[in-house]
């Protein structure tokens, strides 16, 4: 009675690879001495990533289709989500990978399992213990970040959602310094992940419900004919987007997102930041635009006012931060209600400026806890605002690089944030939705403040502390410059990505 | 009334949005007038030490190269006929976003050809002086830099085809003027200045962005052709609220009230600076914003009337503030405020004001950067003193700035035949043109900036007696001398210029025909009060100021301490209590509002408008980051009231 579907396997051999990767990993994890895994890891995840993108690339060309008994969809927003994941984790475990002339990687401590301050975490520290399983979890995320957008159907969505998630749990918890507040975002962002994944599979109930099935075709086809269970369309469509909205760090649901994104290693911050970010949204679109497009008139609302939330409790709660973490944190927040701006105003502009946003996002995000992680004093991150006065005098290039992302976050002409918003509004009010608009314009007005604050006390702060700019190696510098340029290079001449977004707005359905 | 019918004529068919044509020629490297400091800039910065020597050089060379390609284009306009003088070059395909697409193009014509001249030209001349004054700061070479990032930043501003390019500069200007008030980094003090001067312009920059946003949505484009071709058919409430809106942006960037509170503080930044940006260029950028959209403005008698208004409580409070500074630089910055409140009212009248507010901008921008760079050679010779209580009897030690700042002084007395004469009279006597509104406001208007003159030329004459005349109150240890040849020979082209500008550019009409084909050809109207009996009064009132001045400060002697005065003149010193004002009613309500909590104070900006309401903000973001207590019970609990609140509210509408 049971069929085999049909896999195209060369559709999803992007999503093949990244995850073989990940299992050779594992492998060599266990098998590898550990003088020569940091090494060894840091390559193979590197050639992982490159050898995924030439496939999606590869793929783009004409390997579109659903598949997996329709399951899958490889369309052109699935292509461009994890084209972008893929990019962003590059650069992503590039940050992470910096090791400031020691054999490990900086950022993670050296024996993840031990109790801080323990006997056990001084003899993994002096037996040279490493925490090279980053690499593997990273590459596993990854995998379940591309199969999010992808997912065609409710069930392999919430399996994507879990394997992208709990590798995160875990990479959380890794922070080398201050590792009892690491561990405690590790398990916050557990417990309300937790939570939150019990209403999407809630909504996801609903749904089969409704329907009779949990694929988005037939949920799509079931509203408008379906009469009798008529109630659970609504109160299930919410549900799961409150699942996904948990994950971009939308308000009211966005009370984790300081704490963990504070605790934990900071690279891990920046890749947890962009990629979470890219992949939730592209599963959204996925949701609304293909699932549930029809029965927008009961959403999109609540939508709207999540958005606008999102952007005035991001924007105004950015302000009072003095952690700098933190205010990339409530900026993140403020940059998800922009996002949302561009996504619930539906049609082909909505879909293509929220990836042009994702995209825009992302570049500036990673480069910017890149930096954040080389600011130090006495050995651990300087993160205070106070620690960072005046270091336009002793580092310059870094204080430039993080001045220009900020004025990249508060959406200056000439960068890609700029460019982004502009698309999201334009979007937004093309599609009766300019109220958002006006609010969106009023939040980045309120968030500049604080951006222009953080560069005025870079450059002309106090100069009394003992903060340092540590020297970071090819691998950081290429993620940072990478991104610098990129957000550069969309503030100028945004065309050719807007176009590759527009075009790739088409779903398959 | 046919003022009004040829207002709307003339928006419809506005010269500058219909009929610019491809440049060719010369006109075609108009991008080069930008790239060419754009490149300094980038040199300068990325070149680091490497390029310390040549540098300052090099970067004054490109800024003289910008204006030889902008006189050729100029060449080449004046050449053509009248209505061929628009051109437009295009750049790139800049943003698309579904419908919308907004290209990257410069757009040449007679008012932003006039701008770049202006902008050129003194730019220039205030470099070669720049590597004078700055000849022994080791830093000059990035001081350079900022100048040409400025210089091309303004040139983006005033060449854009579309407001968002125009913003690009608008930014840019904002951007290059606070890292070069903020300069001399090493002073708090200074750079808490910077930072006002910054975020106060970025209330006037978001009111500019929401009035794109609205233009956008009502035309669905930006570029200037678009949104002045079709301004005819939006409604009048949106054409107000977008007139009111460009106001308000105007009115940040050129320190008009009620945003006029950062200029006098701005002066912390280096002399040159001050007389490049807050006197001849960027402080303009308003009045050209104003210009430019006059299809929009002359849809909107109320947003206009606004901009008169502005305009004229502007002219006096300047004045009033100048009368009781003791500090040369602030002193002549509320002069700035004060003479770009004529501007913006001239401006305000429509059609019969346009030219005239471009006239004077163009002479104040040389005689008020001519004085400015008095006062930094005074400053250089007085040991960077600023008092002007301590000086004094200057006339005698510092022949050229004493004669080339003369020229400054007369002329924004408005002595005929001085520069100033001939554009601030104009406005005087438009002014107190009826435009059909009532005879009330031509009243209102003209003898607001008929006394405005009279202050002007009592605070003028005490800036110039107390420096220069009376008795000599210096300190022990100045050692007052004449400044290098690179610091005068700037002075003296621009005391020419002070001397001769205004007559040369009214010749026979010149300039106003020059700017015919942008502002509109205007019959001569008939003031409420007859030209020379206007004139006379004007010059009676002139020189009543200038006697008053002369007898207080030139003949008497100056007390070295300033005494406690009335309470008017007090009230003068401390910018007619702006600040208090601000700290009372903007930010102490702000945060009262919250419950009288506990705000962080450590606000590095004071008082500033946008400090106060920013705290008042923070305030309410102290209350809500208290539900951020770091307990995940707390968390789950927000999540669960978020998604019941979100599910009861559809249960409710369903």
């Amino acid at each position: 009675m049971f069929d085999v579907p049909e896999i195209d396997y060369l559709a999803i051999l992007p999503l093949i690879i990244v995850f073989a990767g990940g299992l050779i990993g594992c492998l060599l994890e266990g098998f590898l001495h550990r003088s020569r895994r940091p090494n060894a890891q840091l390559w193979l995840s590197i050639v992982t990533l490159v050898a995924a993108l030439v496939a999606v690339v590869w793929v783009a060309r004409d390997n579109q289709g659903i598949t997996a008994a329709g399951a899958v969809t490889i369309d052109g927003p699935t292509l461009l989500i994890q084209g972008l994941v893929l990019m962003l984790s590059i650069i992503g475990l590039l940050a992470m990978s910096e090791r400031l002339g020691g054999t490990n990687p900086d950022a993670f401590t050296q024996a993840g399992v031990s109790v801080p301050g323990s006997v056990e975490e001084a003899d993994a520290v002096r037996l040279g213990g490493t925490t090279t399983e980053v690499y593997p979890l990273t590459l596993l995320s990854v995998g379940g970040m591309m199969l999010f957008p992808a997912s065609n159907d409710l069930l392999l969505m919430f399996i994507a959602l879990e394997v992208l998630s709990l590798p995160l749990y875990v990479l959380s918890g890794l922070a080398r310094r201050r590792r009892l507040l690491s561990q405690e975002a590790s398990l916050k962002y557990f417990l309300l992940g937790a939570f939150s994944s019990a209403f999407f599979l809630f909504g996801a109930v609903l749904l089969y419900g409704y329907a009779g099935s949990m694929r988005l075709d037939v949920i799509a086809e079931a509203i408008g004919t379906q009469t009798v269970m008529d109630g659970l369309l609504v109160p299930g469509i919410l549900l799961l987007a409150v699942g996904l909205l948990f994950k971009v760090g939308a308000v009211p649901f966005h009370s984790w997102v300081p704490d963990v994104y504070q605790g934990a290693p900071t690279t891990v911050t920046g890749f947890m930041a962009a990629c979470t970010k890219v992949a939730a949204f592209g599963a959204m679109l996925r949701l609304l635009y293909v699932g549930v497009e029809a029965a927008r008139l009961d959403w999109q609302p609540v939508l709207a006012a999540v958005a606008a939330v999102t952007m005035v409790v991001g924007a105004v709660l950015t302000i009072v931060q003095t952690d700098v973490k933190r205010i990339l944190a409530y900026s993140s927040i403020a940059h998800a209600g922009f996002v949302l701006t561009g996504l619930i105003a539906m049609q082909q502009v909505g879909a293509s400026s929220t990836m042009f946003y994702l995209m825009a996002y992302g570049f500036m995000t990673i480069p910017a806890f890149a930096l954040v992680a080389l600011v130090r004093s006495a050995g651990s991150e300087a993160t205070h605002i106070s620690q960072w006065a005046g270091l336009g005098q002793r580092a310059p290039w870094m204080a430039a690089a993080f001045s220009f992302l900020l004025l990249a976050f508060a959406g200056i002409p000439l960068t890609s944030g700029f460019t982004g918003k502009f698309a999201v509004f334009a979007a937004a009010i093309a599609n009766d939705y300019a109220w958002l608009a006006v609010i969106g314009v009023l939040a980045s007005a309120v968030t500049a403040y604080i951006y222009f604050k953080l560069i005025v006390t870079l450059y002309f702060g106090d100069r009394k502390n003992d903060t340092v700019v540590v020297t970071p190696s090819a691998l950081t510098t290429f993620a940072v410059v990478s991104g610098v340029l990129i957000t550069l290079g969309l503030g100028i001449a945004p065309a050719p990505l807007l176009d590759l977004a527009a075009n790739a707005a088409h779903f398959l359905r | 009334m046919s003022v009004l019918e040829t207002s709307v004529g003339l928006a419809l068919a506005d010269p500058s949005a219909v009929r610019a044509v491809e440049a060719t020629g010369t006109s075609a490297l108009a991008w080069l007038l930008i790239a060419l400091p754009l490149l300094g800039a980038a040199l300068l910065l990325i070149g680091g030490r490497a390029t310390d020597s040549f540098g300052p050089l090099l970067a004054t060379l490109l800024s003289w190269g910008s204006f030889v390609v902008g006189a050729l284009i100029v060449l080449q306009l004046s050449g053509l006929a009248e209505d061929e003088r628009a051109m437009s070059v295009p750049l790139w395909d800049w943003v698309t976003a579904g419908d919308l697409s907004v290209h990257a193009g410069l757009l040449i014509d007679p008012l932003s050809m006039a701008f770049v001249l202006l902008i050129t030209f003194v730019g220039s001349l205030i470099h070669v002086y720049s590597l004078g004054y700055m000849e022994h700061d080791p830093d000059k070479r990035r001081f350079f830099a900022y100048l040409n990032l400025f210089v091309a930043a303004m040139l983006i501003l005033v060449l854009a085809d579309s407001y968002l390019l125009l913003f690009v500069g608008w930014e840019g200007v904002g951007l290059a003027s606070y890292l070069l008030i903020g300069f001399w980094n090493h002073n708090p003090a200074y750079a808490s200045a910077a930072n006002k001067a910054f975020v106060v312009n970025r209330i006037g920059d978001f009111a500019l962005i929401i009035a794109m946003a609205y233009m956008l949505a009502t035309f669905g484009g930006l570029d200037f052709a678009t949104v002045h071709g079709s301004a005819g058919s939006a409604s009048t409430t949106i054409l107000t609220i977008i007139g009111l809106l460009l106001l308000l942006g105007a009115c940040g960037k050129s320190a008009q009230f009620p945003l006029q509170s950062w200029l006098g503080d701005a002066m912390a930044g280096p002399t040159p600076v001050s007389a490049l940006i807050h006197a001849a260029t960027m402080v303009t950028a308003g009045v050209y914003l104003v210009v430019r959209s006059q299809a929009i403005f002359d849809l909107t008698p109320e947003a206009r009337l606004a901009v008169a208004v502005v305009g004229a409580i502007t002219l006096l409070y300047g004045a009033i503030v100048g009368c009781a500074k003791d500090d040369i630089k602030k002193a002549l910055a509320a002069s700035t405020m004060s003479q770009i409140g004529y501007m913006m009212l001239a401006a305000g009248l429509g059609p019969i004001g346009y030219a005239f507010a471009i006239f004077h901008l163009i002479t104040h921008g040389f005689f008020k950067a001519g004085m400015f760079l008095g006062a930094g050679s005074v400053m250089h010779g007085m040991a960077d003193r600023v008092d002007m209580r301590r000086f004094g009897g200057l006339s005698g030690m510092m022949k050229i700035t004493w004669l080339t700042f003369m020229a400054g002084w007369l002329a924004i007395l408005g002595v005929p035949p001085f520069a100033g004469f001939w554009s601030k009279d104009k406005i005087i006597e438009s002014a107190f043109v009826d435009q059909g509104n009532g005879a009330w406001q031509a009243w209102v208007f003209g003898l607001v900036a008929l006394i405005g003159a009279g202050i002007t030329a009592f605070y003028m004459s005490r800036l110039f007696f107390m420096t220069f005349h009376g008795k000599a109150r210096w300190e022990d240890d100045v050692d007052p001398h004449e400044s290098p040849l690179t610091m005068t020979v700037p002075m003296i082209v621009l005391a020419v210029g002070s001397v001769a500008l205004g007559f040369i550019l009214s010749w026979r009409g010149t300039f106003a025909s020059w700017l015919e084909p942008v502002t509109g050809h205007v019959e001569h109207h008939e003031p409420v009060l007859s030209v020379p009996v206007i004139m006379g009064l004007t010059l009676v009132l002139v020189i009543i100021g200038g006697a008053i001045a002369w007898l207080r400060y030139g003949r008497d002697e100056v007390p070295v301490v300033a005494p406690v005065g009335s309470f008017a003149t007090r009230a003068a010193r401390q910018d007619l209590f702006q600040d208090e004002f601000n700290e009372n009613f903007l930010r102490r309500p702000g945060a009262s509002l919250v419950a009288g909590l506990e705000v962080a104070d450590d606000d590095v900006i004071d008082g500033g408008l946008v400090g106060g309401t920013s705290r008042g903000l923070a305030g309410v973001a102290d209350v809500v980051r208290r539900a951020q207590n770091g307990f995940v019970r707390t968390y789950a609990l927000t999540m669960l009231a978020g998604i019941v609140a979100i599910l009861g509210a559809v249960w409710v509408i369903q």
